[in-house]
Order: structure tokens, then C-alpha cells, then sequence
């Protein structure tokens, strides 16, 4: 304790280093190396394309356009680059791309990460970067050396003269490189080539992420800037009718209170004092037209209306004959909650706004929305707005908002105070703050011929569309939002006559995707219905399924695997019962089998999960197998614990302790295993999710004769009287 | 001016008395590998050690930290064995929660240097991970724990 460190006068000098005017950010990673090479400046480094920099030093910087919201974006996109330039991977380090033309997704044309895509979308590009590179690389020895280039290869970092065992380090030829004309289309390496590609490669954020230097959206911060809380409307819809800021303001630290188009913002020096003046404020609000709005009576509305024909999403066959046709019918209605992101890092926006510019700090998924949205509040160009995408301490789609709510708010506090102001969320502005997961009431019915044969299936949807409402409405058609019906139009067992349909009510209730989207009930309700479908035909689950999936041999790959794995059909311990799942979503294929049981109080423990994925071609087994963990964590907090409620048009939840996630005593065993595939890869981070809310409830019904079909899963319903 | 002793420096901060030692560490200190994430001890982001313990730093004020020894994700050695197993079973996801993960666990196993799963999940019940990190917690902490056992930095 030799060092005394006055805060009040040394307050902001480790907290954010300032260079050139521009703050130095800990996206490159490791950050010590990233501040020496700036203080030390050699050659211009090499910048091939948008997404490679060399430098002197041999570090070798990828542009990553994704954002890295724990899926791991930030290494199995390096992966690709590394893959075909042959560089050394100790010498990689990350950078966030800016928002500009040449990062847009290749499929949707704007920078979004999103729909499990980032690996499946940047397959070709990244590994072309990273080709086209190397040409260039090996060109420059080869001219260096006036050798032909045919007799230099590239090896670990360095260009190679065969003939001569000459070699020069990438760092050596930067200035030449950057000579070199870029070659066209370079030919990529056949798949047995692959050095990076396929192997478990560790995360190259996880040293950051395991001393705390790791920068978030949250800890951004530099000189004069300030910090605001917003009080929002107590129901959706709601305006301010008025407000007295008068006590906020004697709040020590509070600089102003400012109206904002979504409530009152609290300005002040600290997070603290914000919270005090928030508290300390007062608001009178128009409630609007939701003010009576209750979930049971939502459950009611939707009931009725799942009664009557929707929008048609899928058809097949002659539906009503079959069902009368049918030897036995079976009905049942599938129920899923309102589901918050939960974030662990809660949203937060920090913005800098000038006459002629506007910086953006955050953790965004859509730097593209949030980029216009920005301009249009501030007035300026989009050019004229520049967003710095930080790490995000979580995503699962919440940061994606086509509504850009998060950073519109931040932007319009930023333009009332005239001052660098980052506005954060409380948790509980978090769980209370709407763009949730949609409420959804599924109507099903089927009919089953001779033999248990299965040839008549309805399935009626009844929820919020997401697209509704944004500029993404006129991907809706003929009424029928794809998200809404995903899984479910498109379900895979074969069946001769089908019909989907689908209704969509106004509710006004903010909607958003949700970590697997509209997967994350059609899932549930396809699977354990099929599952109840096979109890009623008194087939074993397992064999039903694959009875109805011989044209899908993909999906049968994964069912296939689970079972093998888990050891289906084998005894279990005492009291242990198994269920099963499998789905195909975002390109992907996965079937769990879930080891549960219940006690005589109801409630559920899931010992043991056996997940098999087919996601095309692997690209990093360790990213695999943790973005599985981490969906089935994601479903299973769903299916035991998660749901938004309303009553008097509030939100009932408030925090982690009504609205609960899965916690580290209820996390099974989980055991992954990939499918070999020689298909083009597809997604991972969502697809682990669907499957295992079905798989649970499957089991609980093996384990007690009772069917899940209302989530979450209730103790009430399982417990022994 | 409150006095914090904080990874074994000594900062005299011009604060508030009452306002939690979390944000006074994030925001005054500038050491923000310490979370936000509930303000009200349910997930554990912002957990530090104080005398030695694991607390969350959500519920002291800066007031009651003073003169005690507090230690934050900072002050943890990088050749620390929890630190060492989180990076070799490549536990984090996002990362957000992984600092009170981090302090929660080489608080445990100073309590208790053989933890079974049981004992793991006993202690770190508190902890929320939302990207579901706890199979590879658990796989950490007893990678930690074997290190520390051959006589690795405690």
C-alpha cells in the first residue's frame, strides 16, 4: 500500500485513454499491444481488402463486421481469414468493423448479426480476404526476391523460396504487399486442405474476458461525459402528461431533466445520482389505451380467435376429408408466454453529438438501423454518424431493434443536453421494457388412420407479428409473417394432408425476435404434439419420427445420433425418464434427449441433456459445442422459469427474482456431438434452443403421464396430490 | 473523502457516502471489470472480495467498504489458478458475468479446496450466467482446484 490515488483530482486518467481525440477501445485484441502500436508508428500497414490490416509488427488485425455477443463470432471468423492466409494465429488480433457499405451482410444488405448467419454468410468472403492476401503477400517476396512466385509459399506468417529456404515475415513485405495488384478470384483450398478450419479453436477474447479488461458497452466512458436514466411510461403506449422535476433536481449530481418522446430522462455525473434524480422525479402519464390490458384476458381473445381460419401459411392435401376420415383425433392447445432478452449486461447507449457529427458507443447487433435511426433523430447525414461497436454482453436478438429504441433514446438525450451522455437501463427498465418475445397460443388437431398412420394435421397460430409495424412489414405476405409460422409451416414430417393458418392480432404490446425467433414455440408445440400423436398411435416417440421423416435424412442424421447417444430405449436409473426433440432451424439440425425427473412436489430436474447437431461443414468444434450449452441454458430458463405478465397493462416482472433464469444448481450434464457433413456450414447460435423445452416436456410426460403444454412449466400441474 | 483500499492501492475518493462501492469502483476507479447487473444481490456480475470474502459490491455502501481490503477482477494475479483454468476450458460466452464468476470461485476455493459439484453449485448458485456458461464453470473450478492442489499460487 505504497501508492495514494486522489480521485478527485485523478478521477478520469485510468479510465479511458484518450489518443488523437479518438478513444482507444479494447476491441483489438490484446489491448497493451494495440496502444504500443500506436505509439510507435512503422510502415503503412497492409490493408488488402476491408477486412485484413498487416502490420510491420507481424500482428494481423481482421475487421470483423459481426457483433460478438458470446457466440463467437470474434474467432470462428478469423478462423476463415486465417484459414487461406496462412498467417500465424498467435499473431491475430480482432477489430470491430465501422458501419460502411463493404460490411453489410451478404444476404440481407445491411450490417446485422443476426438469424444465426455470421459464419454461414461470410464463408466465401472471409476465406477470399484472406486468399486474395496471401497472392499478394507471396507476390511481394517473389518480387523481392525476383524469384517466380510459383516457387514461394506461404507459411505460419511468413513467404517462403523454396529453392533458396529464403523467407521474409508478412511484417517485412507490408510496403510491397500494398504494391501488388489484388488478384481475382483466387482459388480457395479443397476442404482436406483445412489446417484451421474444423479444429477446436480456443476463443480469442477469453484472456480479456477473464481479468475484467474486456470493454462492454457499459464501460465506456470518457472526459465531461454524463450519465442518464429514463423514466418511461408504465404501460405501453403511454405518454407524459407532465412531470415536476423539481425534487430530481435538488438530487446531488443531477445536471437537468429533459423530456424525451419516450418519458423523462435524468441527466447527472454518475449512474447513481441519476437513479436518485429518477426516483426523486415525478411524472404524471397518459396511460393510454392499454391501461386495462391483462394476460388472461389475452389468453381469452386468443383462444377465440384460434377457433376460426387464419391467414393460410401451408397446405396440403384435402384436410377436412382426412379428419373425417380418421380413425382417432386428437386435439390439443399449446400455450408459450411473453419472454425477455434478459441480457446480462443491461442496454445502455453512449453518444457523443456534434454540429457536424455523432459518435455512438454501443453493443449493437444492427449498425445499420441504429446508424439511420441516428441520423434521422440528429439530424445529419448517415455518413456523418459513426458507430463504435463494442463487445455485447449478450444479444439474443434484443440488440437488433429495427426500432433502434435503445439508441433513438441516447440520441435524443445526447441533442437535449448538448453534452457526451451515455443513458442506461436498469434491470428492471430492462425486463419491464418490452420487444419481447411474442405470446403465442397454438390450436392443434390431428388424425390418425389405420395402423396409427398419421394422415391429417392442423395447426393453428395465434400471436404478434415482429416485421409488423417496421420496414421490414413488406416481408409479410399474404398476411402471413414468416417468423411467426417458422417451424411450423415448414415442419418436416410427412403427412398427407396439412393445413397451417395463422392469425396475427394488433396487441400493442412491443414484439421482437428472441433467440430463435419463431422457433422458439413452434418447436414446442410441433414436437411434443407429434410426441403425444406417437403415445396415441402407441408407437415408441422415437421410432414414430422416424417413420415420418424418410425423406429427411438430415434430420434423421441428428435423431439418429441422440439416440445412439443417450442410449434411447436403455434402462435409467430409478425415477429418471427420458424425452425426446429434433428441429430444424436457421439451416440447422438438432436433436436432443433429455434424462428428467420429478419428485411428488412437481418439481422438474433435467439431469442430463444429449444434443446432436448437423450444421454442415464444422468450423470450430469448441463454438459448436458452447453455443449448444448455451441454447439448451437459453431454452430450458424458458420452459422452467420464463414469462411476462401483465395486469392493469404493467408488466408484473420487474427482475431476477420474479423473472428468473436457469442458475448454475439446474444446469445438466450436456454432451455434444456433430454430425460429420460435407453441406456448407449453417447456423449455431440458435438452433440449440428449440429442440429442448419439447424434449423436457417429452419426458416429463414418459416420467408422469402428464403433458406440458403450457410454458413455463408449472409445479402446480406435476405435483402428486 | 472516503478512504478505499482497493488491489493495494489506497484511493481517496470524494463521494458520496452512501452510494454502492460498485459504481464508486466502475466509475471513480475506473475499474469496470466489475458488473452492473441487478442492484439487487440476484446475479452476482458484481461480486468482489472484501477481507477476503466473496460480496456484492451492489450492496455496500462505499461507506462500510471503507478500510477493508477489497480486491476486484483487477487485483486477481494472472497466474492465478482460477484465472488459469477459466482460460484453458475457454469458460466465458459473452462475458459480461465471468468477473463475479471469476471472484465467486477463487472465493470458494479458498473455503473449501476440493468442491464437489455439489459444493460448486452451493456456492455459486448466486452467480447468473445467461449464456449458460456453468458446465464449463464447474469444469474450471476443478481444474483450479487440482492446480492449487500442486502447490499452485493459491
Amino acid at each position: 500500500m505504497n501508492e495514494i490515488i486522489n480521485v478527485s483530482r485523478r478521477d478520469f486518467l485510468r479510465t479511458g485513454a484518450l489518443i488523437g481525440g479518438g478513444l482507444i477501445l479494447g476491441f483489438s485484441l490484446p489491448l497493451r499491444e494495440s496502444f504500443r502500436a500506436a505509439a510507435t508508428p512503422a510502415a503503412a500497414p497492409f490493408t488488402p481488402n476491408a477486412f485484413i490490416r498487416i502490420g510491420a509488427d507481424d500482428l494481423v488485425t481482421i475487421i470483423i463486421n459481426k457483433s460478438e455477443m458470446g457466440q463467437g463470432v470474434y474467432t470462428s471468423l478469423p478462423m476463415l481469414v486465417a484459414e487461406e492466409l496462412e498467417c500465424d494465429w498467435s499473431k491475430v488480433r480482432v477489430e470491430s468493423a465501422p458501419v460502411a457499405p463493404e460490411y453489410n451482410h451478404t444476404a440481407f444488405g445491411i450490417q446485422l448479426t443476426g438469424g444465426s448467419t455470421s459464419v454461414s454468410s461470410e464463408w466465401e468472403r472471409f476465406r477470399k480476404a484472406g486468399a486474395a492476401a496471401r497472392e499478394m503477400l507471396i507476390a511481394a517476396a517473389a518480387e523481392t526476391w525476383k524469384v517466380n512466385k510459383a516457387g514461394c509459399q506461404a507459411e505460419k506468417g511468413f513467404v517462403i523460396h523454396e529453392g533458396t529456404k529464403r523467407r521474409l515475415s508478412y511484417g517485412k513485405l507490408v510496403e510491397k504487399a500494398a504494391q501488388m495488384k489484388p488478384p481475382q478470384d483466387v482459388p480457395l483450398k479443397q476442404p482436406k486442405d483445412f489446417k484451421v478450419i474444423g479444429k477446436s479453436m480456443k476463443r480469442l477474447d477469453t484472456p480479456k474476458k477473464t481479468n475484467g479488461s474486456a470493454l462492454f458497452g457499459i464501460d465506456v466512458k470518457f472526459p465531461g461525459m454524463l450519465t442518464a436514466l429514463v423514466a418511461r411510461p408504465p404501460v405501453f403506449g403511454g405518454k407524459v402528461k407532465s412531470f415536476n422535476a423539481g425534487k430530481a433536481k435538488t438530487a446531488p449530481g443531477v445536471k437537468a431533466v429533459v423530456q424525451i418522446d419516450s418519458g423523462v430522462a435524468v441527466i447527472a455525473d454518475s449512474f447513481w445520482s441519476a437513479h436518485l434524480g429518477r426516483e426523486a422525479l415525478e411524472v404524471v402519464w397518459e396511460e393510454g389505451p392499454l391501461v386495462t390490458f391483462d394476460s388472461q384476458a389475452q389468453r381469452e381473445q386468443y383462444a377465440e380467435l384460434a377457433k376460426k381460419p387464419g391467414a393460410v401459411a401451408a397446405q396440403r392435401g384435402d384436410l377436412r376429408t382426412a379428419m373425417t376420415k380418421a380413425t382417432k383425433r386428437i386435439e390439443a392447445v399449446y400455450e408459450v408466454p411473453y419472454l425477455a432478452h434478459a441480457t446480462m449486461e443491461p442496454l445502455n447507449c453512449l453518444v457523443d453529438l456534434r454540429a457536424d457529427r455523432c459518435e455512438i458507443w454501443t453493443g449493437t447487433q444492427s449498425q445499420t438501423f441504429d446508424r439511420d435511426a441516428a441520423a434521422r433523430v440528429s439530424g445529419l447525414k448517415p455518413e456523418q454518424v459513426k458507430i463504435h461497436t463494442t463487445l455485447l454482453g449478450g444479444g439474443f436478438g434484443r440488440r437488433a431493434n429495427p426500432h433502434s429504441d435503445f439508441v433513438i433514446e441516447a440520441v435524443q438525450v445526447a441533442k437535449a443536453i448538448e453534452r457526451p451522455v451515455k443513458v442506461i437501463w436498469t434491470r428492471e427498465d430492462d425486463i419491464k421494457g418490452g420487444y419481447y418475445r411474442p405470446m403465442w397460443y397454438d390450436r392443434m388437431e390431428a388424425g390418425l388412420g389405420a395402423n396409427g398412420h398419421l394422415i391429417a394435421w392442423q395447426h393453428t397460430i395465434v400471436g404478434q407479428s415482429i416485421l409488423e409495424g417496421t420496414f421490414l412489414a413488406t416481408m409479410v405476405k399474404d398476411g402471413v409473417d414468416g417468423s411467426s409460422v417458422e417451424g411450423a409451416a415448414n415442419m418436416p414430417y410427412e403427412i398427407p394432408n396439412v393445413l397451417v393458418d395463422l392469425h396475427t392480432p394488433k396487441i400493442g404490446v412491443p414484439v421482437l425476435w428472441w433467440r430463435s425467433v419463431g422457433h422458439s414455440h413452434t418447436a414446442f408445440v410441433v414436437e411434443s404434439f407429434i410426441d403425444e400423436l406417437a403415445h396415441a398411435a402407441g408407437k415408441d416417440p422415437y421410432e414414430f419420427r422416424r417413420g415420418l421423416l424418410a425423406n429427411h435424412p438430415r434430420h434423421l442424421g441428428a435423431l439418429n445420433l441422440a439416440v445412439k447417444k443417450a442410449g434411447w430405449g436403455k434402462p435409467l436409473a430409478k425415477g429418471r425418464f427420458r424425452g425426446i426433440a429434433v428441429h430444424k432451424s436457421f439451416g440447422s439440425f438438432v436433436a436432443q434427449v433429455a434424462e428428467v425427473s420429478v419428485n411428488p412436489k412437481g418439481e422438474v430436474r433435467v439431469h442430463k441433456v444429449v444434443c446432436a447437431i448437423d450444421c454442415g461443414r464444422i468450423v470450430n468444434p469448441n463454438t459448436i459445442e458452447a453455443q449448444m450449452e448455451s441454447g439448451i441454458v437459453f431454452g430450458l430458463s424458458a420452459a422452467l422459469h420464463g414469462a411476462i405478465t401483465f395486469k392493469d397493462g404493467r408488466v408484473e416482472q420487474s427482475n431476477f427474482n420474479d423473472y428468473p433464469v436457469l442458475r448454475i444448481n439446474e444446469m445438466p450434464h450436456v454432451e455434444v456431438y456433430i454430425v460429420p457433413s460435407q453441406e456448407p456450414p449453417s447456423g449455431v447460435g440458435e438452433p440449440g434452443v428449440p429442440p429442448i423445452a419439447p424434449a423436457v416436456g417429452n419426458a416429463i410426460f414418459a416420467a408422469t403421464g402428464k403433458r406440458i403444454r403450457r410454458l413455463p412449466i408449472r409445479r402446480d400441474e406435476l405435483k402428486k396430490v | 473523502m472516503i478512504s478505499l483500499h482497493v488491489n493495494g492501492k489506497r484511493y481517496e475518493v470524494d463521494v458520496d457516502p452512501d452510494v454502492p462501492l460498485l459504481w464508486v469502483i466502475r466509475e471513480q476507479l475506473g475499474l469496470t471489470g466489475t458488473k452492473y447487473g441487478c442492484d439487487m444481490a440476484l446475479c452476482g456480475s458484481c461480486i468482489v472480495h472484501i477481507d477476503g470474502k466473496a460480496e456484492r459490491s451492489c450492496q455496500i455502501s462505499v461507506k462500510e467498504a471503507q478500510g477493508k481490503k477489497i480486491t476486484t477482477i483487477e487485483g486477481i494475479p494472472e497466474n492465478h489458478p482460477v484465472k488459469k483454468a477459466w482460460i484453458s476450458e475457454d469458460v466465458p460466452q459473452c462475458g459480461y458475468c465471468q468477473s463475479g464468476q471469476i471472484m465467486a470461485a477463487a472465493a470458494l476455493l479458498k473455503k473449501k479446496p476440493q468442491p464437489n459439484d455439489a459444493d460448486i453449485d452451493d456456492f455459486m448458485f448466486g452467480i447468473i450466467c445467461r449464456c449458460g456458461t456453468y458446465q464449463r464453470i464447474r469444469r474450471a473450478i476443478h481444474r483450479a482446484a487440482k492446480m492449487m492442489n500442486k502447490g499452485g499460487k493459491r
